[in-house]
């Protein structure tokens, strides 16, 4: 397969003058900087202020940014979702029928989204815009047209004789002047002699709508006798056109009989200048034969040349094979344009359509379309089909997730569409997670809820390091914002035993500071997360410690308290605090520590007193701290001995009771 | 693409570096101004400048943000011979209703005895370190062992290049398999001197940086290196600018072939090479999924490089200028209708071919 090399897009930038200067940029998530610069070291001094002052911001995905589309990329994702869980086990037709109505599904949310951005058009209250929108009502119409022809012939897989229904509703569908145009003629006073009566007339049967067009004549022989058995005799010929019709039991090769003999007898007629009279009469005969010159001449009428293709087919060859398609598509094209004009991208894509080769279809609509929305939702869905791995092509699965990683990324650029993207990096087997790893880490988190739904998402993937890391950040921004509480949870939350010790050591210092603690629902309620780290285990204990002397437990503080100190779990530098929280205790009428743990706690001290290492402050300060130290070492060491006597005395009495 | 935003920059002189923060809401700006400035998204997508302060006392280089789990950090490197660290503090309360934000130097990297060109913090699994390049031909890294007390920084290594340097990259890659690496570029322009890309090794065993690869087909000067983020490859991709845009792979040879303790040894294999810009090239850098490879030269273009699902190289995409005048408002410059076609020709071309359409 040739790669088509199409000139890369070009973004124009204002102001800068890319002669005489050069641009510095950087990438972002999903933008990126852009900034006039000049790069060689020998620059211009008398230019020092710089020619463009502005600093640029550039997308890539106009569309995630567009409010309707919004719609279409929502609904559409359910959809995705919902084809990516069809169970595999499904084979043959009920499988079939399953992809088909996924298919529908899509048209129609893209019918949808098409019918409001019309009303939006119709609605704009300038005009530059009312056109931007009417243009992106047609691209979303050309995609709907290309999706239902790859839905008849891949997915539909339509054979012959149920091939040429299906294109017929597929012209019909797309060529819908005729339903306004119907409108205006039948709603005026005299159908049969408005102008635009025999274009009607002639679309209805170039559209193969017989029926109606028989109606249509019925009137014109009412209104003008003289033609009434002409239009009598062409109408028969429309009723007993022979045409397969759904559930009907005839094989093709009856039908083509019939067919023939049908024809036979329009020929007659013409020959026999039945209609010689009435020369628009004669024309619409001729086009029933699918005479090509006829056809040609309507060319406003049909006005594409797929209208023409699928009209000649209906009266040339209606029981027309898939495979043979390719040729009568080719010729229609090169005989309605001419040689006058070169096909349009559209053309390109539906030619390669009628062609069968899905990989040129995809790859043309690639380039033709600024969002890969259209080539990556189509694309699964071919996928599903097992279209492109039969196809041969070593990379069919590649294209498929290659695309689909390109229009969720995108996604990640919109500030909410990124839960979109996150499903469609869960369907990417290959690159997928990778992908949805260096994405979500870059989430803005601006609020907790947000914050929340990323780490949920993370959660629920086991990706671990990305939840660290999220957590860690949103740690270090509690704690340059003095939100210790805040930054307590995240860094129990991203399991950062190193960062939960620093936090916890903010905390016991701001309680040193200030008496009392910040966040106490918090620490209350650590639970097990306390056993993240040493220093968070004291401070929850120690927090235990006062809400036991709180509630005037006092034994149950007392040996929490000692405990404490005696299991290392306190910092050396807290012991001091701990011993100083001691004294009303060991002041109380009651004799609350034991002896033994009394002994404990004159060990701590003296151990505390002796072994005091210098902090490295000034020498000033620690003088007159230790004369403060050695007040309170003085103090806890009367209170101590007088609790060892009275404990002693007690434990020594109460003996027998 | 479109112009989503035009922001006037305010800077009293040439612009030389502009640098998102990892998640894209803020910007750092440095210029020949010596001052470097800070700019922050409201929720409405507006830009504001929060910070503008004097940083060296020469024209500022680059300026490059840290990973955010170590807080709001910046890093400047200047023609003053200086690299210098910047730490964000969280402001009074009146400050922030003005939107204003201060930033505090937190050290002075003083080691070069030369400009210092580049400065590039390291991947974050290898903790708070940054390395600096100067013309003076050594690549210098340091380590703050203390993330909570960024004014200790130690030089931890000093690598010699032999040659003056323009620009370094660290390796992104966390994966156990590979060590630390950063590739260096020079743009010495003397003849004799050859290796203008190297690449250092971090080698656990003598705890020092080695040299393990130069590429030798690189000849002419440098002027930015860029290694690619990893999505889980084996091999390395790195991106250079010189006088066009080269891609190469590197592939590590398994380590039971060469000695065991020393550096990889890599196979290296260039797999793009583009001079569209018909000129020199001066930075390269790469999207943050490492598919899309962006390139500025001397035209005054910025370039987009993609590999399609073949791994074919492609240039998607041009940005460029063409001296128009700006009108000062947040315009968006020529933005297609959306979903159409990217070129004019095709744009509205969607309809087919119709009757009576003539074309010359």
């Amino acid at each position: 397969m040739e790669e088509l090399d199409c000139e890369p897009a070009i973004t124009w930038i204002p102001g800068v003058n890319s002669k005489k200067k050069q641009m510095c940029f950087d990438w972002g998530p999903g933008e990126m900087l852009l900034c006039e610069t000049s790069f060689s070291k020998k620059v211009d001094t008398s230019e020092k202020v710089p020619s463009c002052p502005f600093i640029y911001i550039v997308r890539k995905d106009v569309d995630v940014y567009s409010q309707i589309l919004r719609k279409l990329f929502n609904e559409s994702h359910g959809i995705f979702i919902g084809l990516q869980r069809i169970e595999e086990e499904l084979t043959g037709k009920s499988r079939k029928a399953q992809l088909v109505r996924v298919s529908k599904n899509y048209r129609s949310v893209i019918r949808a989204c098409m019918e409001e951005m019309h009303q939006v058009a119709i609605a704009a209250k300038d005009p530059a815009s009312g056109r931007q929108f009417s243009s992106q009502v047609s691209i979303l119409s050309a995609m709907e047209l290309i999706w239902n022809l790859c839905e008849i012939l891949f997915i539909e897989v339509a054979p012959a004789g149920p091939l040429l229904l299906h294109l017929l509703d597929w012209v019909r569908l797309h060529v819908c002047e005729v339903d306004s145009l119907s409108a205006d003629v039948l709603g005026s006073e005299n159908p049969s002699k408005h102008e635009s009566f025999w274009n009607l007339v002639t679309v209805l049967v170039l559209q193969g709508r017989l029926d109606e067009a028989r109606q249509m004549l019925s009137k014109e022989a009412d209104a003008n006798p003289s033609c009434a058995s002409m239009c009598r005799i062409l109408g028969d010929l429309m009723r007993t056109m022979p045409i397969l019709s759904p559930g009907n039991t005839q094989t093709l090769t009856e039908l083509e009989l019939k067919w023939q003999h049908w024809r036979e007898e329009c020929e007659r007629h013409l020959q026999d200048s039945t209609f010689a009279a009435s020369p628009r009469l004669e024309a619409l005969c001729k086009i029933m034969l699918g005479d090509e010159a006829t056809l040609l001449e309507h060319k406003e009428l049909l006005s594409n040349w797929y209208h023409f293709l699928v009209t000649r087919l209906l009266y040339s060859n209606p029981t027309v094979k898939p495979i043979d398609l390719h040729f009568y598509a080719q010729s229609s094209l090169d005989m309605f344009l001419g040689g006058e004009s070169s096909p349009e991208p559209l053309d390109n894509i539906l030619m390669a359509a009628f062609e069968f080769d899905i990989h040129q279809v995809i790859k043309e609509c690639s380039i033709a379309l600024s969002n890969w929305w259209f080539v990556a939702h189509l694309t699964d869905l071919l996928d599903h089909c097992r279209l492109l791995q039969s196809h041969n092509l070593y990379f069919g699965s590649n294209m498929r997730e290659f695309l689909l990683l390109e229009y969720a990324s995108g996604l990640f650029a919109h500030h909410s569409l990124w839960q979109l993207g996150v499903d469609y990096f869960d369907y990417c087997p290959e690159l997928g997670r990778v992908s949805l790893e260096l994405h979500i880490e870059r989430i803005p988190l601006n609020t907790e809820q947000k914050a929340l739904k990323v780490l949920r998402i993370c959660e629920q993937r086991q990706m671990t390091e990305q939840v660290r890391s999220i957590c860690k950040i949103l740690a270090m921004k509690a704690v340059r914002n003095n939100r210790l509480g805040s930054a307590l949870s995240w860094s129990i939350r991203a399991k950062d035993a190193a960062f939960a010790t620093l936090v916890s050591d903010r905390f016991l210092r701001d309680y040193c500071e200030r008496g009392c603690f910040s966040d106490l629902d918090l620490i209350d309620n650590l639970g097990p997360a306390m056993m993240l780290s040493d220093r968070l285990t004291f401070l929850g204990k120690y927090r235990e410690f006062h809400r036991l002397y709180g509630e005037k437990r006092f034994a149950d503080a007392a040996s929490l308290l000692l405990s404490l100190m005696t299991s290392q779990i306190a910092p050396r530098s807290f012991w001091m605090t701990l011993l100083t929280d001691a004294l009303p205790l060991l002041e109380q009428k009651q004799v609350i520590f034991s002896s033994e743990q009394t002994y404990e706690l004159m060990r701590c001290l003296e151990d505390l007193a002796s072994g005091r290492p210098g902090c490295g402050e000034l020498d000033a300060q620690r003088l007159q701290d230790d004369d403060i130290e050695t007040t309170k070492v003085e103090m806890l060491r009367l209170a101590l001995a007088r609790n060892l006597a009275r404990a002693i005395i007690r434990e020594g009495s109460l003996e027998g009771s | 693409m479109f112009v989503a935003r035009s922001i006037a920059a305010d800077h009293k002189d040439l612009i030389h570096d502009v640098s998102f923060d990892f998640h894209g809401r803020r910007m750092a700006t440095c210029s020949s101004d010596q001052s470097v400035k800070v700019w922050d998204k409201s929720e409405s997508g507006d830009w504001h400048c929060t910070a503008s302060w004097k940083t060296h006392s020469g024209s500022v280089w680059r300026v490059t943000w840290a990973h955010p789990e170590f807080g709001q950090v910046l890093a400047s490197c200047s023609f003053d011979r200086t690299a210098a660290v910047w730490e964000e503090i969280v402001g009074e309360s009146n400050d922030k209703l003005r939107g204003q934000s201060h930033w505090v130097k937190r050290t002075t990297l003083v080691d070069s005895r030369t400009s210092v060109t580049d400065v590039k913090f390291a991947p974050k699994h290898m903790g708070l370190m940054l390395a600096t390049c100067s013309a003076d031909g050594i690549v210098r890294i340091y380590e703050a062992p203390d993330v909570m007390n960024l004014s200790q920084w130690s030089l931890q290594h000093e690598i010699s290049c032999k040659l003056s340097c323009s620009c370094i990259s660290w390796n992104p890659s966390s994966s156990r398999a590979h060590s630390p690496m950063i590739a260096v570029g020079s743009d010495d322009s003397s003849p004799n001197a050859m290796a203008k890309v190297q690449i250092f090794e971090y080698n656990e065993n003598t705890r020092k940086y080695a040299k393990a690869e130069t590429l030798m087909t690189v000849t002419d000067p440098v002027h930015d290196i860029a290694f690619a983020p990893n999505l889980g490859r084996s091999f390395h991709i790195l991106a250079i600018a010189t006088k066009d845009v080269r891609i190469f792979t590197l592939k590590p040879v398994r380590k039971e072939l060469t000695s065991s303790g020393g550096p990889t040894k890599f196979e290296i294999h260039i797999v793009a090479q583009f001079d569209n810009h018909n000129s020199q090239v001066w930075r390269v850098s790469w999207n943050i999924t490492g598919t899309v490879l962006a390139s500025s030269g001397d035209d005054g273009c910025v370039r987009l490089w993609k590999a399609n699902y073949m791994d074919n190289w492609k240039c998607t995409g041009i940005l460029k200028g063409n001296g128009s005048p700006v009108n000062g408002t947040s315009q968006l410059g020529n933005s297609n209708p959306s979903l159409s076609s990217n070129t004019p020709n095709l744009q509205n071309s969607l309809h087919g071919s119709s009757a009576g359409r003539k074309h010359s």
